[in-house]
């Protein structure tokens, strides 16, 4: 301890108290607060670009959003589109059908009728030329068997057996 | 081009320095070599006393000493002796004591007799014209005065202050101009961001640590490359010195005694949450830690593990002389390069580790002063 006292130097103790305070005084000046400012600076920087960058990313995930829900709308704007067209082509083709089926009907009824009406004219020429064949008939049965009275009504029975109506 | 810049100011320093070795290493001292060796370092007793002297400052830079036909020779130069005595400054250089460490060699400026004792500057009582000293070699009619010399230490101080300075303005300068240092400041801003956020930042606090960074980083610094400047062959002890170590302590101790808020110094007088009668006791107790215990805790820490590792890497290596008798030349000097090289590694970490320890201890005392009350 006594060797310890009797080192310390008084003097050097002096001598580093002026040079360390001048070291500490000049390294804040032109070193420590600079470096430390610049520092911090940077460091703002980095955080103001991170932030930054993670703002971009969001929107951008926004944007994204966005876009997939305009293209989902698109998609089913488009869906409903080809739907809707497909129902007027099957209404088209139904409204065809339903018409073409109509007019066939029409046509069908009218043959139909102007049949009905020739097979009319028919039975009503028929029945005039049966019963003008009858009368002729009945003229030469007449003529012819006149004597027996029953062969006469026989063949009559049998001529108009002959005769169909169609 | 920067590189050849560089080395030819490294080169014109280097001659510079040589030419003054040159002119000082003619400087031999034939008087008072009272051994017949020549002074040669050879046994235990004169190792343990250069180690001694090692520790010491020093007025003269000596790189190293030879002996050649009997003359002991001296490679290094000599340092301004700067001293307050009762004639006033007298201002001279140290190679006018010629080497002499006991007393002998008498420098006379005016009317002031001066000589060198163990590394100190004694002034002689008026009158008389050589030392006398008592049994305990105590000079009796002789006193020291104060020294401001330029010493190594203050050469090692002024070297690293110059270095840190040149290095750090210019790391500063260079983010006038980028974002991201090149070169050297590539190196320099990673410790600087180390000191600011694992010791200034958790210790103080995100509040307080700015004002009290420039402190810590420069005592981390300073002491740090002063630690490995202590490794190098140029034999630097500076913060191996009391001195030195005591007013890097004392600075500690000013600041967060100066910056301790109300929470921290009622916390010292009037410890809460204790009984009233005890109050006054812990007051004594913790004004002791505060005041004394803490600087003291650390002045003798970094003193204490500098000198410590100074003396054991040279004990090592003066292995190759006090055992050459037993392990012959080729085992000393082998066992000695390989303790000594290993204690060197154990150095290294230690030169990093004690300048840590004394930056974070300033920084934990700085955050216990300026702690807000939080409950």
């Amino acid at each position: 301890m006594d060797k310890l006292l009797n080192d310390f130097s008084p003097g050097l103790f002096l001598v580093q108290t002026i040079l360390l305070l001048l070291l500490i005084f000049l390294m804040v000046k032109f070193a420590w607060k600079p470096i430390m400012d610049s520092l911090s600076e940077r460091e703002e920087g980095i955080q103001g670009a991170l932030d930054a960058a993670e703002n971009a990313k969001k929107e951008m995930q926004n944007l994204q959003a966005d876009n997939e829900k305009l293209l989902k709308e698109a998609r089913a704007e488009r869906e409903a589109m080809l739907k809707e067209a497909r129902e007027i082509k099957e209404k088209m083709i139904a409204d065809a059908k339903g018409e073409a089926q109509e007019q066939a009907n029409k046509m069908v009824a009218q043959a139909q009728e102007s049949i009905r009406s020739e097979k009319q004219a028919a039975l009503a020429e028929l029945k005039s030329q049966v019963a003008n064949i009858s009368v002729e008939i009945a003229e030469k049965v007449v003529r012819g068997e006149l004597a027996d009275k029953d062969k006469q009504l026989s063949l009559i029975d049998k001529m108009l057996g002959d005769v169909t109506l169609n | 081009m920067r590189i050849v810049q560089k080395s030819i100011k490294f080169l014109t320093v280097l001659a510079i320095a040589l030419c003054s070795f040159h002119g000082f290493a003619s400087d031999t001292d034939k008087k008072h070599d009272t051994q017949d060796d020549g002074g040669m370092i050879n046994t235990k007793e004169e190792v343990e006393a250069y180690i001694l002297h090692h520790i010491q400052d020093s007025h003269d830079f000596n790189l190293f000493s030879y002996t050649s036909d009997g003359e002991r020779k001296h490679f290094g130069f000599p340092l301004p002796v700067i001293v307050w005595t009762s004639g006033g400054l007298k201002t001279f250089m140290s190679s006018e004591f010629h080497h002499d460490d006991s007393g002998h060699e008498i420098v006379e400026k005016g009317d002031v007799k001066l000589t060198k004792i163990h590394g100190k500057i004694y002034e002689l009582d008026a009158g008389a014209a050589e030392v006398k000293f008592d049994a305990d070699h105590h000079a009796t009619n002789a006193h020291k005065v104060l020294d401001l010399s330029i010493t190594k230490s203050v050469m090692g101080v002024l070297l690293v202050g110059l270095l840190l300075l040149w290095w750090f303005s210019s790391l500063a300068r260079q983010y006038k101009k980028r974002q991201v240092p090149t070169g050297f400041g590539r190196v320099l801003e990673p410790l600087v961001l180390y000191v600011r956020d694992e010791i200034a930042r958790p210790n103080i606090g995100e509040k307080h640590y700015r004002r009290f960074t420039g402190y810590l980083l420069t005592v981390f610094f300073f002491i740090w490359i002063l630690n490995l400047l202590g490794l190098t062959p140029l034999g630097f002890n500076v913060t191996g010195q009391l001195a030195v170590t005591a007013c890097l302590a004392i600075f500690t101790l000013v600041i967060y005694t100066a910056s301790g808020n109300k929470h921290y110094w009622g916390h010292i007088l009037w410890m809460p949450g204790v009984p009233v009668l005890i109050r006054p006791v812990l007051a004594i107790i913790e004004l002791a830690g505060a005041l004394v215990i803490k600087p003291f805790s650390l002045l003798v820490r970094l003193f204490a593990n500098i000198s410590a590792g100074h003396i054991v890497v040279m004990s090592l290596i003066a292995i190759m002389f006090t055992l050459k008798q037993s392990l012959g030349v080729v085992g000393a000097t082998g066992l000695s390069l390989v303790l000594s090289f290993f204690i060197t590694l154990i150095e290294v970490l230690v030169a990093f580790l004690q300048a840590y320890i004394f930056t974070m201890l300033s920084a934990l005392f700085i955050g216990m002063a300026v702690e807000e009350a939080h409950h």
